[in-house]
């Protein structure tokens, strides 16, 4: 663990950050520091805040109120800081979202050749690279309909990766997929974090917490309840509400 | 009574040169024009998207023989001296631009969220959000109702002939007048029009087909 990183500036830095949809309150005063390499799971129950709050980190969604620093780029809302932001910053979602009417490849070298005005080999180089990495390279020529769940999820983790950005954020990558089809896309993100990717993962996926989280961040409401390293958190949470989180999911898996 | 001659069949095939061109009008500048409406009608300025529902709304609501009056003899009125060629022009673009914004729009927005968003993830600017990722599903998806208007389109060139043109229809009815024949004019009219609109239905269905199965 790149523990000697510590004491640098944070890589994502959120400060009491706030967020409104009209008169709902969805996030409320939120801060949190990750490091380089650091790796973050956010869990809680449905409707508390984590898509909305790993969304903000990229500008999918504007905040009312604090400050969002990623690299040294606070967000505001000229698009030259969200420009910047969305370089840094990869993110995979839960439906995939891979682009129908391309190939696998063509998906990969979109983002390279239009945004970082690379040629096509060079970019087609960079997409075979990270194609291989998620093992999907034997499919880069078909499109993502002729793909499964599973697959179509590490072309998307493939697709980030090929901006070679230094964060990823997750939003629920495995909710959407068969449950034969899960560790696959999980063993691609572990693979992911040992490589030491900087990671905010919102999922339920307990076991790939423990096993990869070096902070658990439990959110309900708006709100971080608590957060901790894995170890603690599962063993000795301090909260009631993520005792009864906990309860709940753990009896499912 | 005059048969139909080679100087008949001439004269219908003047009328068929017009017709060609002012569907080539409506087609070109409409679907220039269509594209800038869609683009505006889904922009994030509500300024832009209240001014273009407005346009729309005018055009759609109102005959396109109206629309051709009032620009024939509007644009005349306000003191331009303009070619009635390029007043014709001017409404079929006008009218083509409203119905395929509308068409387009709804194409727009019937592309899932989750792909403007995977774009803006990537970087992606507007331009290539809307080149690379949106419009081609949008085209897709607005392809039957498309070609559905622009055959519309065709037939309703022969409108034009309201303000002076002699396009197909017109010149159909000049040659019945003169020959006595309507019957076998317009058998010969009606089968011109239907030997444009129809490859124009094939082809679309074609194309229509050709993109579900790449992305099946």
């Amino acid at each position: 663990m790149p523990q000697s990183t510590a004491a640098e500036v944070p890589l994502i830095a959120l400060d009491g950050v706030g967020k409104w949809y009209g008169a709902y309150h969805a996030l409320k005063n939120i801060s949190l520091r990750v490091r380089k390499g650091e790796k973050i799971v956010l869990c809680g129950p449905s409707g508390s805040g984590k898509s909305t709050l790993i969304r903000c980190i990229n500008h999918l969604e504007d905040i009312q109120e604090g400050k969002i620093t990623v690299e040294g780029t606070t967000l505001t809302d000229s698009g030259h800081a969200i420009d910047a932001v969305r370089r840094e910053v990869g993110m995979v979602f839960q439906s995939f979202n891979l682009f129908p009417h391309k190939t696998i490849m063509e998906n990969c070298t979109l983002a390279p050749m239009r945004v970082k005005g690379l040629s096509k080999p060079e970019s087609e180089e960079i997409a075979r690279k990270y194609l291989a990495r998620v093992r999907i390279l034997d499919q880069a020529d078909k499109y993502p309909a002729q793909l499964s769940g599973g697959q179509q999820q590490r072309a998307a983790i493939a697709r980030a990766l090929c901006m070679e950005p230094k964060a990823m954020l997750f939003d629920e990558p495995t909710s959407a997929l068969d449950p034969e089809m899960v560790k696959e896309v999980l063993d691609t993100m572990i693979g992911l974090a040992r490589d030491g990717m900087t990671m905010i993962c919102v999922t339920h996926e307990m076991g790939f917490a423990r096993q990869v989280a070096d902070r658990v961040v439990f959110m309900a409401s708006g709100e971080v309840i608590e957060e901790g390293p894995p170890e603690t958190f599962f063993q000795a949470p301090r909260h009631e509400r993520t005792r009864a989180f906990l309860g709940e999911i753990l009896a499912h898996h | 009574m005059a048969s139909i001659g080679p100087n008949e069949l001439f004269f219908l095939a003047q009328g068929l040169k017009w017709t060609l061109a002012l569907t080539l009008i409506g087609f070109v500048g409409g679907g220039i024009f269509g594209l800038i409406v869609a683009l505006a009608r889904t922009a994030e300025s509500a300024a832009l998207r209240r001014v273009t529902t407005g346009y729309i709304a005018v055009f759609q609501g109102t005959p396109l023989l109206m629309q051709l009056f009032v620009v024939y003899y509007g644009v005349a009125l306000i003191g331009l001296n303009i070619d009635a060629w390029l007043a014709v022009a001017i409404a079929f673009t006008l009218h083509a631009s409203a119905f395929l914004g509308e068409i387009w729009r709804g194409g727009i927005q019937a592309v899932p969220k989750g792909q403007t968003e995977a774009a803006k993830a990537l970087g992606l600017h507007y331009v290539s959000t809307m080149k690379d990722v949106v419009l081609p599903q949008a085209f897709k998806i607005s392809l039957p109702a498309t070609i559905g208007f622009l055959v519309q389109l065709i037939k309703g060139t022969s409108l034009a002939a309201i303000v002076g043109f002699v396009e197909l229809s017109r010149a159909g009815q000049i040659v019945s007048n003169q020959t006595f024949r309507p019957l076998t004019v317009f058998a010969i009219v009606g089968l011109a029009y239907f030997l444009i609109c129809w490859p124009l239905s094939l082809w679309g269905a074609r194309t229509e087909r050709r993109l579900q199965t790449a992305t099946r």
